[in-house]
């Protein structure tokens, strides 16, 4: 690139009348080793340009939060709900069955208590006899 | 959106939300924590970010607002922003030394324009953006671009031009 083609570009480039293409071209220049010593001065400018867009971003950034989150939410959610109905369910059968074994038990008291009673009864009815028994040896006992 | 490809977008373009925020800001550890955040509301938003035309844009934009808040409220705070991405200046040999580097001269003199100034000349200088874009970030007409662009290239020159006759007298 002649000379006097770069100073005009640098006198647009103060300007700021000049493209991206020409600046590009200044840049390049300016990068060289050997610079006209009256444009010397410019060196470090565009040097620090260029160096300048080097700079890198290094940190990686925690990107996890929020999307994932919720979305795992609802796999847990629909588990527990899940869990819940299954045991809900089981609980509600086992206590169904209680209640079932419970009434049968009473049933089965109430006969064999049923039975007891009934027993009894025909005890009393053969004591009765004793009475009669009881009755003749009083009058025995009056006569004398 | 997936992790992956929500990276694929932003890769491109992530330096140069770094270099805005830190051009603005200073501070290196400032600037990644600035576009961490802003990474993360990206992500955040990544539902809607197929609406943005213009994802690179956008990010960018909220980089320079996000910085200029930050230092707003730094100033409001009366806090001066600590950075120690170039070592003390007090003592007058480290003050030569660097003298002798061009490069953290430019920054210096970077560091002193005006934020306005800053972002074009970082916007158009090194990460070349064209005219429209700046305009288009910065909410600002062509013209007042080119005014600004301009005074902060002169402005640069003439601080180069100063440092170059120590430099060499």
């Amino acid at each position: 690139m002649e000379l006097g083609n770069i100073e005009k570009i640098l006198e647009k480039y103060f300007e700021a009348t000049t493209t991206v293409d020409e600046e590009r071209t200044l840049r390049e220049y300016f990068s060289q080793d050997e610079v006209a010593p009256h444009l010397e001065q410019y060196k470090p400018m565009f040097n620090y340009f260029s160096m300048a867009k080097e700079e890198k971003y290094t940190k990686q950034v925690p990107l996890k939060p929020r999307v994932n989150y919720y979305k795992w939410l609802s796999v847990a959610a629909a588990v527990v709900l899940t869990f819940g109905i299954y045991f809900g369910n089981q609980y509600q059968e086992t206590k169904r069955l209680e209640q079932e074994k419970a009434e049968y038990a009473y049933e089965e008291t109430k006969k064999a208590f049923d039975l007891l009673a009934e027993n009894f009864n025909r005890g009393t009815e053969k004591v009765a006899y004793l009475n009669e028994f009881e009755e003749a040896k009083q009058k025995i006992y009056n006569n004398n | 959106m997936k992790q992956t490809e929500f990276l694929n977008v932003v890769l491109p373009f992530q330096d140069k939300l770094y270099r805005l925020a830190k051009r603005l800001l200073v501070s290196r550890e400032e600037a990644e924590d600035a576009t961490q955040e802003i990474l993360l509301k990206l992500w955040s938003k990544n539902e809607s970010m197929g609406k943005y035309k213009n994802v690179e844009a956008f990010a960018m934009t909220m980089t320079k607002n996000f910085c200029l808040d930050r230092l707003k409220s730094k100033q409001a705070g009366n806090l001066k922003l600590v950075h120690s991405n170039y070592s003390d200046e007090n003592t007058s040999l480290q003050k030569q030394l660097e003298a002798e580097d061009s490069v953290s001269w430019m920054e210096r003199i970077m560091e002193d324009l005006p934020e306005q100034q800053k972002m074009i000349l970082q916007l158009r200088d090194v990460e070349q953006y064209e005219f429209e874009e700046i305009c288009e970030l910065l909410d600002m007409k062509p013209t007042a671009v080119r005014v600004a662009l301009s005074r902060a290239r002169k402005t640069v020159r003439e601080e180069l031009i100063k440092k170059h006759n120590y430099g060499i007298g």
